[in-house]
């Protein structure tokens, strides 16, 4: 069945609702107004204000309601609107979410999932482009999801909803009226990366908003004779090194795709573990692709420049083969 | 910096082997220095550099087989210093070096063909790939593939070349006196050959007649001043080769006769050099020897004219005073290019050459 990246989240949280009294919504406007992105429409009617809850513009302070009600045995799933505005709940997520396991000496856990929008590519200027899934990657206690599929985006929250841990989904806003067919056995693992495409000399790894480029960026190689493999991270904490390095070893070349910006960015991140786990395997030095370091721009032609295109892998690939 | 390329070495080679570096990264080389020795179809050559400079890298390895116009190698030209010095390692990708090691290949003696010149697995790959069961270029191979050069040579030529033949009697009694005379003094080695005398012919008519000698290339004629003769030379196990003796024209008898048994030798042996094979202005061949009255042979492209010798042979002649007699005669022939010159023309190149060969003590 051919649904959008929207419907296969808002099929995955009405699942979750439906089938768990535990768990419940929170977060701006996912009640009366639907959801900014429109996921949770029609919920507030189905489940009613106390399982879709409206709150203030207080990320500190819902998300914090959020890890209460977990600690408190509820299942809450906590939508931020967009990454932009989680900074302010950072203290929550990272000082208490993150910790409390290990600062209670295992009494008690955070079985939180909290969802936000991220990207660039909108027109929405420097303040509401953040790409910033790394921070979060960067913090141990907390699982980071990147569903950039309709399969994943369909999946993936029954698994990250049954961790017993904080879980943050990072749903790309440019990925929402992303259409296609949802598998029958769309359930899935939050633990591995996926190969999206099979390939043979070189390896193109991208999460996210990213994965789409790559996989056009894959064709056109396709097209000029160059067989590329495309890897979905799909998780990118903890980074399933074993899938990423099996692919680098098959191909010898790698090439990592991230919206975020080069410095200290994922994308450093997966070319550190490929060049300590595959050094000897590696053909060529591994490349990145990032968006340049600048704030995002707002004039359109600017924030394309700005940010990974499938031109720019395709180029970067063709340079690693010398092609 | 000097890039040396593989030459063109004949009109009908698009690519040649490389058997061997008679040069290294360092070495001085001058201007027609040997500093190769290439496999074409035809024969092993020894290919000359056409410029002074310093061996900075040798880009091919020997056992390669590579197109025409390919780098072989870099030079420093005279005066000039290596620009960036070497950036201490070479780029070897770390696959290439695990791999080369365990293929027991040694990467310094590798070329890189990777992004910035690094090594990579495809370069060892292509190495081990040489060097497993390189199959001896066999002599039927070599054979068959000098066959297949004559083949696409003298099809293109009677494609694209409109030939007209013209022939004339010689008379050689002054000729074979004079070369008796002139070798009763010399020792069995320093004899000359009526060859010798032919080709110094040759070359002396083709002073008066330039249309004859030269190249045409890209739909024109180019003239070139030098008579470079191509001697065409039957090899033993079958086909023929014809290397050039440089500047005929002004070489004394003594000289052509040396160069043309050097030339013989060395072509017999495969040692040729990669000049003689890539700029003749003109062939001769002599089928004298076999017995044959006469030769009408087929041009060598981008050559314009042939000239063939049959066998000079005792015939009935009339002499100077209408008399009857009995003289040798040798016919020569001229086949020749009709885009670039008109039987007019080559009628009177072929009565210089007669006149030339009647007056062997001018040759």
């Amino acid at each position: 069945m051919k649904i959008s990246y929207r419907e296969a989240m808002r099929q995955a949280m009405h699942e979750a609702l439906a089938g768990d009294p535990r768990v419940f919504l929170m977060g701006e406007d996912v009640g009366k107004y639907g959801g900014t992105y429109a996921v949770s429409k029609g919920f507030i009617e189905e489940f009613g204000p106390e399982r879709i809850r409206d709150t203030p513009l207080s990320e500190l302070g819902f998300v914090g309601a959020g890890i209460g009600a977990a600690l408190g045995g509820m299942r809450p799933i906590v939508e931020v609107m967009t990454v932009n505005f989680s900074l302010l709940a950072l203290d929550q997520i990272v000082n208490t979410a993150a910790v409390l396991r290990h600062m209670s000496g295992g009494q008690f856990s955070v079985p939180l999932v909290v969802r936000m929008a991220t990207g660039a590519g909108r027109q929405l200027a420097a303040q509401h482009s953040h790409s910033l899934e790394n921070w979060y990657a960067h913090i141990p206690g907390i699982r980071v999801l990147a569903p950039a599929t309709i399969g994943d985006a369909r999946g993936m929250l029954a698994p990250a909803l049954a961790d017993p841990d904080p879980v943050i989904i990072f749903e790309h806003a440019q990925l929402y009226n992303l259409e296609g067919e949802l598998a029958d056995d769309w359930q899935c693992d939050i633990a591995h990366a996926a190969v999206r495409r099979e390939g043979s000399q070189v390896s193109v790894f991208a999460y996210g908003g990213c994965l789409p480029k790559a996989m056009q960026a894959a064709a056109e190689l396709a097209d000029a004779g160059i067989d590329a493999e495309v890897v979905d991270l799909r998780v990118l904490r903890p980074l399933d090194t074993e899938t990423i390095a099996a692919s680098v070893r098959k191909t010898h070349r790698a090439v990592v795709v991230d919206e975020g910006w080069k410095s200290g960015s994922l994308a450093a991140e997966v070319v550190a573990r490929i060049v300590e786990d595959c050094f000897y395997d590696l053909d060529a030095p591994p490349v990145r692709v990032c968006s340049a370091e600048v704030p995002i721009p707002y004039a359109r032609h600017m924030e394309e420049a700005a940010l990974p295109q499938p031109a720019k892998i395709v180029a970067a690939v063709k340079e690693l083969l010398n092609a | 910096m000097l890039e040396f390329k593989l030459p063109s070495i004949g009109s009908d080679m698009d690519e040649g082997k490389l058997l061997e570096w008679k040069i290294k990264p360092g070495d001085r080389v001058k201007k027609g220095q040997v500093v190769a020795i290439v496999d074409t179809s035809k024969a092993a050559v020894d290919v000359e550099i056409w410029f002074d400079g310093m061996v900075h890298e040798l880009l091919i390895e020997p056992g390669e087989t590579i197109p025409v116009g390919t780098v072989l190698a870099t030079l420093l030209a005279p005066g000039e210093k290596a620009g960036a010095p070497p950036a201490g390692r070479r780029k070897v990708s770390p696959a290439a070096r695990k791999h080369a090691e365990a293929l027991g290949i040694d990467v310094d003696s590798l070329v890189g063909r990777g992004p910035g010149g690094a090594v990579t697995l495809a370069d060892v790959d292509a190495a081990a790939a040489q060097r497993s069961p390189a199959k001896p270029a066999a002599v039927s191979d070599r054979q068959a593939e000098m066959r297949k050069a004559i083949a696409a040579a003298m099809s293109r030529s009677k494609r694209e070349i409109p030939h007209y033949y013209l022939s004339e009697a010689i008379a050689m009694e002054r000729a074979q006196a004079w070369l008796s005379e002139a070798n009763a003094g010399r020792p069995i080695t320093g004899r000359l050959l009526m060859a010798a005398l032919q080709l110094k012919a040759v070359a002396l008519a083709l002073k008066k007649y330039p249309e004859m000698n030269g190249f045409f290339r890209d739909g024109a004629f180019q003239p070139v001043a030098a008579a470079h003769i191509g001697v065409a030379i039957s090899m033993r196990q079958g086909g023929l080769i014809a290397p050039a003796i440089h500047d005929v024209g002004e070489k004394s008898l003594d000289e052509v006769m040396r160069d043309l048994a050097d030339l013989v030798k060395r072509a017999r042996a495969g040692s040729l050099k990669s000049s003689e094979m890539s700029d003749p202005t003109i062939t001769v061949t002599n089928l004298g020897e076999q017995g044959v009255e006469a030769v009408y042979g087929v041009i060598y492209p981008p050559q314009v004219a042939l000239v063939g010798f049959g066998r000079i042979a005792p015939r009935p002649w009339v002499d100077a005073v209408g008399g009857l007699c009995v003289a040798p005669v040798l016919t020569a022939s001229l086949a020749a290019d009709h885009r670039v010159s008109d039987g007019h023309r080559g009628a009177l190149f072929l009565a210089e050459l007669r006149d030339w060969l009647q007056q062997p003590e001018k040759l």
